[in-house]
Order: C-alpha cells, then structure tokens, then sequence
C-alpha cells in the first residue's frame, strides 16, 4: 500500500532533469504522471531509491503542428491529448485512444511519455503510436537521438531508453489523406480494465495491444491488405507471429480469436480498402 | 396523513454530504491519543506448519513498539478444544494464504508495512487442498486429529425412484462461485484499554454481539468491555459480531497498555475478510412435458475455507428455502460442508439464501429447455398459489404472505416480455440468413422468496421525550448504509407528531445500547422498527396519562394532535400541552419507554426478476441492458430507502452473474487479490434499474413489514445468469457456469457448435 | 493550500496526497478504498481536477490547490449543487464512496456540462460503489446538471481562483 522509503527530487527543466539523472545514476527513476510507477511502487514491484519528478517541467507539455507531423511534448497528459482539437482534426485515432486510457481521474495525470517509456504491452498508447509509425525522441547527456516507435519497445517494462536518458518528444506523422481511415478497438469485461485484446489501426498499418510482450504490428493482416484482401479475409492472419498470454481473462486461444475478431471490425471501421 | 410510506430524504446525509462520515480509521478523539498502529503478518502460503518466526530484524525497524506472535497470547483462555478450533494467531500451521502470524506494532502506520516485511517466518510446506473432490477424499487432511475435511452434513440423497415417475428429468452440475463481499470500508478497529476496561471502536454489524464475543475471546466479563461502532462504510454480513484480526487488535491494547488502531489495506481484505457463496450444486429436476415438475433434489457442496465459520449453517439456510415459489410434490436437499486451504467463507448478502434461488431457478430453464416450453409459463404451472398462505415448505419453512403469480405477471407485463420475445425471434432470423450482425437478445427470469429476520432473536428499543420536547430513540439495530435514523425517526414523528429534525436515533454503542443484536438478514426494519413503534405507542400512552393529570380530564377525552405535536382535551384547544410540557411534568427522566419485540416467526419477501442482455456472439462479452423487479417485502415505510436497497442488491446480484469471482489456484495461491483483477462492477456496465411496486403485508408484525435488504441480490443473480444462457440458447447452449464472463459464453458457444 | 487554505507539512517523501489530506490537513472525509488506483475513493480535485490522491505523492501536490468535499459548500455553508443533488436523490447510503463520488461528479460536469446518461456511467467508471448500485448516483449527476453550475463555479469553490474557469485546456495551451 505505501512505497518503500526513497528520495525525492524536483526537475524544473529537462536540462536540471538530465543532471539529476546523470547525478543519481542507475538508483535514479524519472516520475511523470506517476500513474503507472507509483501503483507499481506502493505493491513494493518496484523500489527505485530515488525519484526525479518531472511535473514541473513545463516545457515538455505541448502538441504542436510542425512539418508534416505533429510534435508532442512528452509530459503531455492523456486528459490533453483526449480534448485536442489539433488532433481530432490530424490524428484522431492517437486523441480517441488517450481517452481510453484509465479513467477520467487517470488521465488528469496521466502522460502519453510516462505510458510509452512504462512499455506495457495492455496499454493503449504503445500499439497506437507503433501503428502511427511514430518517432521517439530521447535525450541523454551525450545528445538526442531519434527512435522509431518500430525499435522502441523491448519487453514488459523495457524500451530502449538508456537508464539516463529521458523521452521528451513524440512525432506522429500526419496520415496521408488515402490512410486517414481509423479504428481502434479495445476488448475488456469491464470498462476501467487493461485491454484483453485491442487493435489500433491506421490507413492499412494494424498494431495489436496485449498479444505479445510488446505491442505488436499485425504483419500477416497487413501483407494482405497490401495484396487486396478484404478486410475479413485479412483479419484471419491477425494472431500469426503473437504470443498471447494466459491469465485469469483469457486463454491464449480466446486472445487469438478476439485478434481477428477485432482487427476485421477494426478494417471495417476504419473502412479499409 | 401519514408521513409512512412516503418519500422522505435521509436525516444521515447532511453530515455525510458536507463532513464526511467518521468511519474507525477517521476518529480522532483524545482516548487514541498516541494510538500505536498495528500491521498484521500474513502467510503467503496456503497449507504449511510454522517451524520458526525471526523478530530480530522487525524489531529493530525504525518506530516498532513491539512485534507479536501467538506465543505472547498465552494468557487469554484458549479457545474451543475441538481439532478444528481457529487460532487468532497461528502458532504451528498455517491453512490459507492471508492467515494471520504476527502482528508488528508502530508509531507510526508507514512504518509497519516496512517492518511487517522484514519478520522471517518459517514454512515448511504441506500439499494444499483447493479443489473440492480433492478436499472430500481427504487425501490430505486441515487438521490433525481429524478423519475427514468434511466438518458437516445433513440431509439426504432423493429416494430411490423419486424421478421414476416423470417425463422428463434434467440433471446438472454447477458452482455458486465464491465472491468478496467488498464494502468499500474495510476492516478497522482501534482499542484503549483503561481503568480495567477494554474498548474497542470498530467496523462492526453489531456491536452487542461483538462485546460479547470479544469479552469471551480475551477473558473479560462483558460489563468491562465497550464497543463502539462509528460510521461502518458498508458490512453486506462480513462485517458481522466482531472479525478476528479485530479481536488481536482489542487484546494488543490491553496487552500493551497503549491505544492503538489498525485499517486493513485492499489486498487484506481480499484475502482476510470473509468471501461468500462457494457452493457446488448438482440439480435434478423431474416433470412432465406439460410443464408441471414433479420432483426437485439438490445436493450442494459447501466450500468453508480453512476453517469452520459459516460453512458450519449456511448451507442449513439453502435447505431451508430449496423449493423457492413453486409447488412440488418432492423437494429435498443434502449438504456436505468441506474445509479447503482458502479464506473461510462466511455471510454475504443474502446468505445461504441466493444459492438456493440461483440453483432452482437455474434448474427450472434447464427444465423448460428440455420440454421446449417458454419459461415464464413452466414458472406459472408451478407456483404456490395465493390462497395457499401460509404455506409450509417441504423443508419446514411457513410462508406467511404472497402472491408469486402477481409478482411474475408484473414483470412480465412491465418489461414488455411479448414484445422482447419477438425482437428477440426477429434478430435470430436475421442471424440465421447471415444479416443482421452479431448481437443477440436474451431474457431472463427469477422468480424468488426468501427468509428475512431467520435468526429468531429480538431488538430492543428505547424512546425518551425530554423537557425539550426532543426525543431520542436507542436502538439495537445498527445501520451501516440502510437509513435507519430516517426510517425510525419517520415512526416515531408519525405517531407522536415530533418533528423529525427533533428526533435523534442512537445506535452502536453498548455503554448507551447494552441490549441489542443488530443488523443483518434484513431483520431491522421489521425487528428493530416494530420495537421502536411500540415503544413510542408506550411513551404516547404515558403521556396522555401525564396529560390528563395536568390537565385534570379523563385520558380518554385526551388527543394528540400530530401536525402540531400536542396534547389536548378533545375539541377544546385552551388545554393544549406541549411535548416539552408533559415531558418536564412527568419527572427529571422525561418520558420513557423500552420494549424488546420478538416476533413469533420470519417473514418472506417474495418477487420476480426479469434481465435483458445482448450477447456479442462473436467476441462472447454480455451486456445487461434492462432490469425489472417487483420486491414485495410488505408495507414500504420509505420508498427511497427500498429502492436504494433494491438497486444496490440488483448491482451486487448483476455482478455475481456476468464478472466477479474469486480465484485460488491449485496451490491455494490467491489470483483476484486487488480490485486490478477482481472484477467489481462499476457503474459502466449497468443500466437503470426498473423497479415496480407490490407490497403483499405480512401479519408477523403491527408494521406489515418485511425485510428488503437482500432481496435484490436473490433475484438478480439467477435472472441476469438465465438471460445470458437464453440469448444463445438458439446455438444449442443450455448451461454456461457463473460467472458468464467473455470467455466463458465463446467456449459455451463453441462447444455447441462443435456438437451440432 | 487545501480547501482555499493553506497547509504546511514535513513529511517524508513517500507521504501520499491522500494521507497528507487526512493527516497534516486533517480532512478525514477522502477515503483510502485500494491498493490499486482502482476505487476513486481517494478522490479530489488538483487545480480543478479529478485526481487519485492515493497516487500522487504529497510532494508532487507543492503550492498546488486542493479541494476536497469539505470545501465544496460555501464558507456560509450553502450547498454546492451537486451535494443537493446528492441528498434529494439518495445518491449515497453508508457514504463511505461518497466524498470521492461527488468530487469526480463535479470534475466531469466542469468538463461536460450537460452530459447523458451514457456519459455519466462512463465519467464514474474510476469510482466504485457497493450499497447504491449506481442508479440513484447517476440520477444524482444529472439532477445537478440540470441545477446548473453544478461545476467548479459552485459556492465552495471562490478561493481556489478556479470558480468560472473552463479548464479543458489542449496541451497547445498549457505551452503558452
């Protein structure tokens, strides 16, 4: 119910954030929105010995229109990303499923950056920026560099993301206006759950949530798409190349039928040709 | 006219609303000035005997006053003497994950779940027993001293030949699955122990009960024992007489010789508190095609956890109520109760009760799907009729009032049922031309009678008319959500004409109610109501007497006029009186009446449930969409309340059906432990409710009134579970076990296609 | 500041927002209901917000504004609608969900004034109840809809500088 003790430390600024992480090193662990750490925390799954909370770093809550992408700040909350009229108008699949995200108290606090570098496969926000084919950008003390959303997840709970590196912008590319049809579909018993299964899709890039151990591109759906499938016909290769696990809401085999299910209503929806 | 059976807003909720309630965990009163905080230590293994436990390392955590095993409570008297007696704390063995082996006392709170880690415990593991036939061969045995996990039966198999006589027999086997109780307010308790006495403030049904039990645990005579319930955030019978951890807690303050205080976190109480339901049925149903059912047996198996708590006479209360509404010419039961290593199972919501409803009215669609019949018309042909009342069940029970007919023509009526079965028809003809996509309809029924104030015992009462004028009211019932201050404030303003902001209620205390036994089995309203009506019919009697001496007239010439709350010689207002007058006159006490009633027999509510879902026959996920009752629970004093209480019944029934359950594996590791994974429903997944009137009075008591409480948990369960079935019953699917969840209507839907 | 108040505290640093509120703030109304950021007991409002303060750490809650049903009702004590709304349609039974109840309530109407019932259910899905079974709070929400500025411009609320506000901002707000 409570952490185990640590030390807490304030960023102002992603440059103050950077020295603490570089001054703390591998006992240091950046809060965000706090919403998927501090839960983790307060079960003692995790016990960082230190915490650099972001909160007051400003300057990385933003969501802007730059050269044919849209550029957002990576402490941008869920709550913001969900009322954005910018991206209702370009990117409306990545507005829609920030506001699948928890519930409304979550996605007060809650940060499309937090969600990304927490990499859970259940999440909402990894497979809809892997199906946006979205650009990560991270900093460390050596520099930015660049993350195709393709290389960033790694498994439960690891990205890419160096220890003393902070994820401090996502760019999602404006769809071209032949792949602007969208759907994202999320299967739970109950509306405050992880997804059991879900599907993201944009244009004929299908990504699915909560089928492997990290959200994954739908690649036999999309192969066939690309040789004219029709949408039924394409979703029935949406469980090849997962690995589904098995818990008390469903068996691989349940998974594995939900995917196709999903990905043709998702292709329908989004109105695939 | 009367202020009865009108809708009155809660007296309870202006305080609730601005302040918030004090519930034990909020108390700050000068008594638990530097209240140490307790922290319990729980096993993390299901079956094991305890070979060592290492405090060194807890006892030098930062704040621990003192860490606590069984060894140290040597000195209160030992319990039982029966192989299978419960320990507080367990010294040798452990028998389910969550048990209780120490305690670790801090502080501060932050501090004991830092210390609580670091006590080293000892297990050496013994093969735990989860699954039921498991547990009944006895392979492995809870207790030493013992032949058999099975610590009670009763009952008997049907007769050989009992079905010989009918069309049709229909046999089946289903679990009523073990659920969490989960009121929002856990555990809690802080206990002073002073001037040799011990008081205990804690989240209790009952606080008499709990004084008692909590004296005889530690060893004290209860005159030395207070309890006191503050603000109880819910109970639905988990919360009854006093818990266990609670008792540790009231013995560490006496023990101690400090106050101190303890509240539950989520995952305790999960794991701790007790769960309710976990029976096994296997039906069997006999009757003829057209429709009348002859012969009903039930066998049930009862889960009791590790223990014997509840095990030991719920399943007593299935028998009782095995035959529900209907008419059969052979109903019998038999229960085996059977220990496992999981939390012990005690009292929830209906208790016993929704089990027997769930299984019958399971039992009669698996009928009427044999015979093809509707089966709203195989529940017609069977109901007891209205003139049959009273009416004596196979088992012993005696109805006193009903009408199930009414109850089922209601619903049925208010639902729309024709028009729900022709877009039911309509959209399995579509489906089967390929259009039409993938939802389907299905309605579902529940017709049901339950045992409200079974428990046999009385409720006290005083009322008291001070020189003020105000009145206070003493009452043994304690409310934990229902509105009880309301209700009994309403019976007392009706008959004495005080106004209702001048009427306080007092509950849940035995330094101010020493007598009294509480709330639960839906036994307040008719128990402790009456006894509050009639002691106010006994202070209105007083006080014509004091009365008519003021005024010098006869007592009989003397009225009361309850619009102004005063007393007067009929037709002449110059003698008019007021409350504070004749109270002051009748001497330094007021006036005062206490009464105990105890009524000669149980009541039964009765009714009928009807759900509407649609099932998503692709991805298998159900949805309630609409749900109609009629709860006849006699006379309504307070619509408000009754619906509140049927609404919150209707959700946890609901729930029951289509989501929560609680999941051990096969090594008796907990797999629902926090509300991430144990499956309560919120307010997404229900529609409104479409609640009907019927009120059937009972003659049982002067108030016509029945119990309501858990009424809508007995109907809604078995509704909401038949409708799920019925709306893929056209894919062949006759049976689908609770709770109804996603996978579970795919693999139905599944296994009778490959059937086909 | 809490309520429009001040509050000044050394706590440690793992001290959560809900415990700091019950504690060094001593409002005991919010409740502690899980372990796992499911219930919505623990709920107030940030700035204006609904937020879980069983996760947020005190620290990150530093020279913000906390409002929690304590400071709903005006200073003169007149009730904010949504606790009228509440009272008249028995929204609440043992009232141990409600304090978190009613402020989640008032976040989703300043958000969405004038919500359906489909809404309602979907804005109160981080907020469990065990006695009521949703019905008569949902009846609850809309009674206050339709009372009007049954948001953060109720009476409780003058104070915290946030009375009127609209707070839906975009994240191409915040940045300005």
């Amino acid at each position: 119910m409570i952490p185990a003790p640590f030390s807490y430390r304030r960023a102002d600024s992603v440059a103050e954030a950077l020295d603490l992480i570089t001054e703390y090193g591998d006992d240091g662990k950046f809060l965000a929105g706090g919403h998927s750490l501090l839960p983790l925390m307060k079960l003692r799954l995790a016990m960082p010995e230190v915490l650099i909370d972001l909160g007051p770093v400003r300057e990385l809550s933003y969501i802007r229109e730059e050269d044919g992408h849209i550029a957002i700040g990576a402490l941008t909350r869920h709550h913001d990303l969900e009322h954005s009229e910018l991206l209702a108008r370009s990117v409306p699949l990545l507005a829609h499923a920030a506001g699948q995200v928890g519930d409304p108290q979550v996605r007060h606090r809650g940060t499309i950056g937090g969600s990304l570098a927490h990499s859970d496969p259940a999440s909402d926000l990894p497979a809809t920026v892997l199906a946006l084919d979205a650009t990560l950008v991270a900093r460390g003390p050596a520099g930015s560099r660049e993350i195709p959303a393709a290389d960033f997840f790694q498994g439960l709970f690891e990205t890419v993301l160096e220890p003393d590196e902070l994820l401090t912008e996502i760019r999602v590319p404006v769809p071209a206006p032949d792949a602007a049809g969208w759907s994202f579909q999320k299967f739970t018993k109950r509306a405050i759950d992880w997804a059991i299964v879900g599907v993201a899709v944009q244009g004929r890039a299908v990504a699915l949530v909560n089928m492997a151990g990290t959200p994954v591109r739908a690649a036999g759906v999309e192969r066939a798409l690309a040789a004219g499938a029709a949408p039924a016909e394409a979703a029935a290769h949406a469980a090849e190349g997962t690995s589904p696990g098995d818990d008390i809401n469903a068996s691989p085999a349940y998974r594995e039928h939900l995917a196709r299910v999903l990905v043709e209503r998702a292709l329908v929806e989004a109105q695939v040709v | 006219m009367s202020i009865l059976g009108t809708r009155v807003v809660r007296t309870e909720d202006p305080r609730l609303l601005t302040q918030g309630g004090v519930y034990t965990d909020d108390l700050r009163i000068p008594e638990l000035d530097g209240a140490a905080r307790i922290t319990f230590v729980h096993s993390p293994i299901a079956h094991a005997r305890i070979t060592g436990i290492d405090t060194g390392a807890a006892l030098a955590s930062p704040g621990v006053v003192a860490v606590l095993t069984a060894a140290d409570m040597d000195e209160i008297p030992a319990a039982g003497g029966r192989p299978t007696t419960e320990p507080l704390l367990a010294a040798d063995r452990v028998r389910y994950v969550g048990e209780a082996v120490a305690i670790v006392v801090t502080e501060q709170g932050y501090q004991g779940e830092d210390a609580a880690e670091l006590v080293s415990v000892d297990y050496d593991p013994l093969p735990a027993v989860v699954d039921f036939d498991d547990a009944l061969a006895g392979g492995t045995l809870l207790f030493d001293g013992t032949d058999s996990n099975v610590i009670r039966t009763a009952g008997e198999p049907a007769p050989p030949g009992t079905f010989d006589g009918c069309e049709v027999v229909v046999q089946r086997t289903f679990p009523n699955q073990r659920v969490a109780p989960l009121p929002l307010e856990g555990r809690a308790a802080a206990a002073r122990w002073a001037d040799g006495r011990l008081t205990l403030w804690a989240s209790t049904q009952n606080a008499q009960l709990a004084r008692d039990a909590l004296a005889a645990a530690v060893g004290l005579d209860a005159a030395a024992v207070r309890v006191v319930a503050p603000d109880v955030g819910g109970g639905f019978g988990a919360k009854i007489a006093v818990d266990r951890d609670t008792i540790i807690v009231a013995w560490a303050a006496k023990h101690l010789g400090r106050p101190v205080r303890w509240v539950e976190t989520r995952n305790e109480n999960l794991l701790g508190m007790v769960h309710g339901r976990a029976q096994r049925h296997t039906i069997t149903i006999g009757g003829n095609r057209d429709g009348r059912i002859l012969a009903y047996h039930l066998d049930i198996v009862q889960d009791s956890g590790a223990y014997p708590r509840g095990a030991t006479f719920l399943p007593g209360l299935t028998q009782l109520m095995a035959s529900g509404v209907y008419d059969l010419a052979y109903c019998g039961s038999a229960f085996r109760s059977v220990l496992t290593n999981t939390m012990p199972i005690g009292a929830y919501r209906g208790a016993g009760r929704p089990e027997a409803t769930a299984a019958i009215e399971r039992a009669v669609d698996l009928f009427a799907a044999e015979i093809g019949m509707d089966p709203a018309e195989v529940r017609r042909r069977n109901l007891v009729a209205p003139e049959a009342f009273p009416y004596t069940t196979a088992s012993g029970a005696v109805y006193d009032t009903g009408d199930y007919a009414a109850a089922l023509d209601a619903v049925l009526s208010g639902a729309g049922y024709a028009g729900l079965r022709n877009e039911q028809a309509q959209r399995r003809a579509l489906s089967s031309q390929g259009q039409g996509g993938p939802v389907q309809l299905g309605i579902g029924l529940a017709t049901y009678v339950e045992i409200t104030a079974g428990d046999g015992g009385g409720e006290t009462s005083r009322v008291v008319v001070d020189a003020t004028g105000a009145a206070t009211v003493y009452t043994g019932s304690s409310p934990h959500g229902q509105g009880h201050e309301t209700a009994f404030a309403m019976l007392v303003t009706d008959q004495l004409g005080i106004p209702m902001d001048k009427i306080t209620v007092i509950h849940g205390d035995t330094d101010q109610v020493p007598i009294g036994i509480g709330t639960f089995g839906s036994r307040s309203l008719q128990l402790g109501g009456t006894a509050v009506h009639q002691a106010t019919l006994q202070v209105k009697d007083q006080a014509r007497e004091v009365a008519a001496g003021m005024i010098e007239a006869s007592s009989a010439d003397l009225e009361l006029d309850t619009a102004t709350g005063t007393w007067q010689v009929r037709g002449d207002p110059d003698t008019a009186l007021s409350w504070a007058e004749v109270a002051a006159e009748a001497g330094p006490a007021g006036l005062a009446a206490d009464v105990e009633f105890r009524a000669d027999s149980p009541t039964f509510p009765f009714g009928a449930h009807l759900a509407v879902v649609e099932v998503d026959t692709q991805t298998g996920k159900a949805t309630l969409i609409r749900h109609v009752t009629v709860d006849d629970a006699g006379k309504v004093l307070n619509p408000v309340l009754a619906e509140g209480q049927r609404h919150g019944g209707i959700a946890q029934g609901a729930a029951q059906a289509l989501l929560e359950e609680v999941r051990y594996d096969a090594e008796g590791n907990p797999q629902t432990s926090t509300l991430a994974d144990y499956a309560a429903i919120t307010a997404t997944e229900l529609p409104s409710f479409e609640l009907l009137a019927m009120e059937t009075p009972t003659s049982v008591n002067a108030l016509g009134v029945k119990g309501i409480g858990e009424a809508g948990t007995i109907g809604a369960t078995p509704a909401v579970h038949n409708a799920v079935i019925d709306a893929v019953a056209h894919l062949g699917v006759r049976h689908i076990d609770m709770p109804a969840t996603p996978q579970r209507i795919w693999a139905a839907i599944n296994e009778a296609k490959g059937s086909a | 500041m809490v309520n429009g108040a001040p509050v000044a505290a050394d706590v440690e640093d793992r001290m959560l927002l809900v415990h700091f509120v019950r504690e060094a703030a001593g409002l005991t109304a919010t409740n502690v209901g899980c372990d796992t950021t499911s219930c919505g007991a623990c709920t107030v409002l940030l700035d204006g917000e609904s937020v879980k303060s069983c996760t947020i750490l005190a620290a990150q809650a530093d020279g913000r504004q906390v409002t929690t049903l304590e400071g709903l009702a005006s200073p003169g004590g007149e009730l904010h609608p949504m606790q009228r709304a509440f009272r008249a349609e028995h929204g609440l039974q043992c009232g141990f969900c409600t304090p978190g109840m009613v402020m989640a309530s008032v976040s989703l109407l300043q958000e969405n004034p004038h919500p359906t019932e489909a809404e309602v259910r979907a804005g109160l899905e981080g907020n469990l109840c065990r006695c009521t079974g949703y019905h008569n709070i949902v009846r609850a929400v809309l009674a206050a809809a339709e009372l009007g500025g049954a948001g953060l411009a109720g009476t409780g609320l003058a104070g915290t500088g946030l009375a009127g506000t609209g707070l839906a901002g975009t994240g191409e707000e915040r940045a300005s």
